[in-house]
């Protein structure tokens, strides 16, 4: 899936995480704020990657602010995100929920 | 050397420092010998200054250990001003030993240590920027964290042996008879404070507000003090708590108050007669509303409520439900203009309050109490000092304390955002979970195996599921994953002491 345009996902409300991505040459960057970053650093942008991965996102930045967010609203998130990044809310990919 | 809970010290800052570890919630019968201040005798005809300049240059050395009180909590001016005066003197190397730093202390405490003017500290807690500092090296010697019944017991003792006491109150006369509870900035009960009064060398108070003599009732007396200093303001009424306690409508809070009540109610402990100590968390305060209404529908009433005292607690006391409260700070302005009112809410010291090492302290004789907490692990030892990231930014408070009520109920959601409250081992112990009896979260309860006799009255409740501690850990763990692990240095940045005076625990510097 292509990154066309910057897109966000998500609120900064406590147990939320806002994913903002926007194009990139290649590679995923990500760019993580979180309240938990030294416990659960890691494990954010892993579920960030895999769901980008799974959408076959393969080059975008990502800037994530997290406010202790559990991984099944991350990967919401990130789906969301990318969906109106592609420009592609018309049609959602079934097969990564 | 590891104590009693499993805690790895440090051996050398423990030998440097003198320390014992942490063996047994059992104070025994040991017999203390108490300390004596000095006396500088004077028939108190010019204890009036209006300098706090003049009052550190006649009072202070290098070296000393100076106290202040909290009660003015993010109110406070006094702190400030004094502190100022110190740094810009140029004093070194004293001793902070304040019953606790509120957050409006933080920029001043940090600089004073940068300046080398402040190089120890002794204090219930610290949060914010200064626990930030703490935590990651900035003060060289570790600082001692006691709960509030182990200061007064180490003041008592002279292990915090107090050279010069600055003692904000609200009203003063020129002799230095005081209370905190007229005048701009009110907070209630001196608590706390009265310790300082009692066993400084020098007392010295500040005030706004000089009035006419003799002043009463007075709490802290005309024969502890050396200076009364009039100050313009002494403190910001708005920031020292807050008005009206508000209800909370967190519907986990309300679950959480409403099974605390439960535990309570089906407990053997609630009869005519009981006694009950609350926080002033929102589910603390609405388990006073919930509790209320079960006193009323059997009848019941308390012989007291204890500790910090919230409006709800001394509305219980206007209606008759409660004989007696026993009052060692007020969290709020309600408390506070009910100490002034009611004969029936008595003004109390920590020790009376809290020191183990007594001839009985109020603790002793308390049936009920609601505790928060941070963490709380497995084995049932509370945290309330370090955050989920190892940041020291809490408190003893009195929780150690009041931990040794014959019910003590910790009240803990499961998870707060992806932090489970619930772990295997918490980050650091300041509450051992043997004075530790029931865990009330959300979810359900779990009570401590070795109080088998609560398993029996508590396991039939309906709608108050009973897991074990071990399950609500794997429940919390299942919704928020596995944590990674925390990373310290082998640097000993604080100490928990416990209530009595040996080691539970230490924190280390944190590595970022």
């Amino acid at each position: 899936m292509e990154i066309k345009e910057t897109a966000v996902a998500g609120t900064l409300e406590s147990s939320d995480i806002q994913i903002m991505i926007s194009k990139a040459a290649d590679g995923i960057q990500i760019d993580l704020q979180s309240d938990v970053e030294k416990q659960f650093g890691d494990q954010i942008r892993s579920v960030i990657t895999t769901t980008l991965n799974e959408m076959g996102v393969t080059a975008a930045k990502v800037k994530a602010v997290d406010k202790g967010a559990l991984d099944c609203v991350i990967k919401a998130r990130a789906i969301a995100a990318v969906q109106r990044a592609s420009q592609t809310t018309d049609q959602p990919a079934w097969e990564v929920l | 050397m590891k104590n009693s809970v499993d805690r790895d010290l440090p051996e050398d800052v423990m030998k440097d420092l003198n320390y014992q570890p942490f063996e047994s919630t059992e104070i025994g019968h040991p017999e203390i010998q108490r300390v004596a201040p000095k006396v500088h005798v004077s028939t108190g005809d010019d204890k009036v200054v209006t300098s706090i300049k003049a009052v550190v240059k006649d009072t202070l050395k290098d070296g000393m250990t100076i106290s202040f009180h909290h009660h003015f909590r993010n109110g406070d001016f006094v702190f400030n001003e004094v502190m100022r005066e110190i740094i810009d003197a140029g004093y070194k190397d004293l001793t902070l030993a304040p019953s606790s730093l509120t957050g409006v202390m933080n920029d001043m405490v940090i600089e004073a240590i940068k300046a080398g003017t402040i190089t120890h500290i002794t204090s219930s807690g610290m949060r914010g920027s200064l626990g930030d500092f703490v935590s990651h090296g900035g003060l060289k010697n570790p600082v001692i964290f006691r709960s509030h019944g182990n200061r007064a017991r180490a003041i008592e003792h002279g292990d915090i042996k107090i050279d010069v006491a600055f003692l904000g109150v609200p009203n003063a006369d020129a002799l230095g008879n005081a209370n905190g509870m007229a005048g701009d900035a009110v907070f209630g009960s001196l608590g706390y404070a009265l310790m300082d009064a009692q066993y400084a060398d020098k007392v010295v108070l500040l005030t706004d507000n000089i009035v006419k003599y003799p002043n009463t009732p007075a709490s802290i007396k005309q024969t502890q003090v050396d200076y009364v200093v009039r100050v313009d303001k002494v403190g910001d009424p708005d920031k020292i708590g807050s008005g009206a306690t508000r209800f909370t409508k967190d519907p986990k809070e309300l679950k959480i108050a409403s099974t605390v009540n439960d535990v309570i109610v089906n407990s053997p402990y609630f009869k005519d007669g009981f006694s009950f100590q609350t926080g002033s968390g929102g589910a603390a305060l609405a388990v006073t509303r919930y509790l209320r209404q079960a006193m009323i529908d059997n009848k019941i009433k308390a012989s007291f409520a204890l500790g910090g005292i919230t409006k709800p607690t001394t509305d219980l006391l206007a209606e008759g439900l409660v004989d007696k409260v026993m009052d060692v700070q007020d969290f709020d302005k309600g408390a506070a203009d009910s100490m002034h009112t009611n004969a029936n809410q008595q003004e109390i010291d920590a020790s009376w309050y809290a020191d183990p090492d007594n001839k009985g302290a109020m603790v002793d004789q308390l049936d009920v109490v609601i505790l928060s907490a941070l963490e709380i692990d497995t084995k049932f030892n509370v945290n309330v000092m370090s955050g989920s990231d190892g940041v020291i930014r809490g408190a003893i408070g009195g929780h150690q304390d009041a931990a040794t009520a014959k019910l003590t109920i910790i009240s803990a959601p499961l998870v707060r955002g992806r932090i489970a409250t619930i772990v295997p081992d918490v980050t650091t112990v300041v509450t051992p979970g043997d004075s530790v009896d029931v865990l009330v979260t959300e979810y359900g309860i779990a009570i401590n195996p070795k109080r088998q006799d609560l398993v029996k009255s508590l396991s039939n409740l309906p709608g108050v599921p009973v897991y074990t501690i071990d399950e609500l850990q794997q429940l919390a763990e299942k919704k928020v994953g596995k944590p990674k692990p925390l990373e310290f240095t082998d640097r000993t940045v604080a100490m928990i002491e416990y209530r009595d005076g040996s080691i539970i625990d230490t924190i280390k510097e944190v590595k970022d």
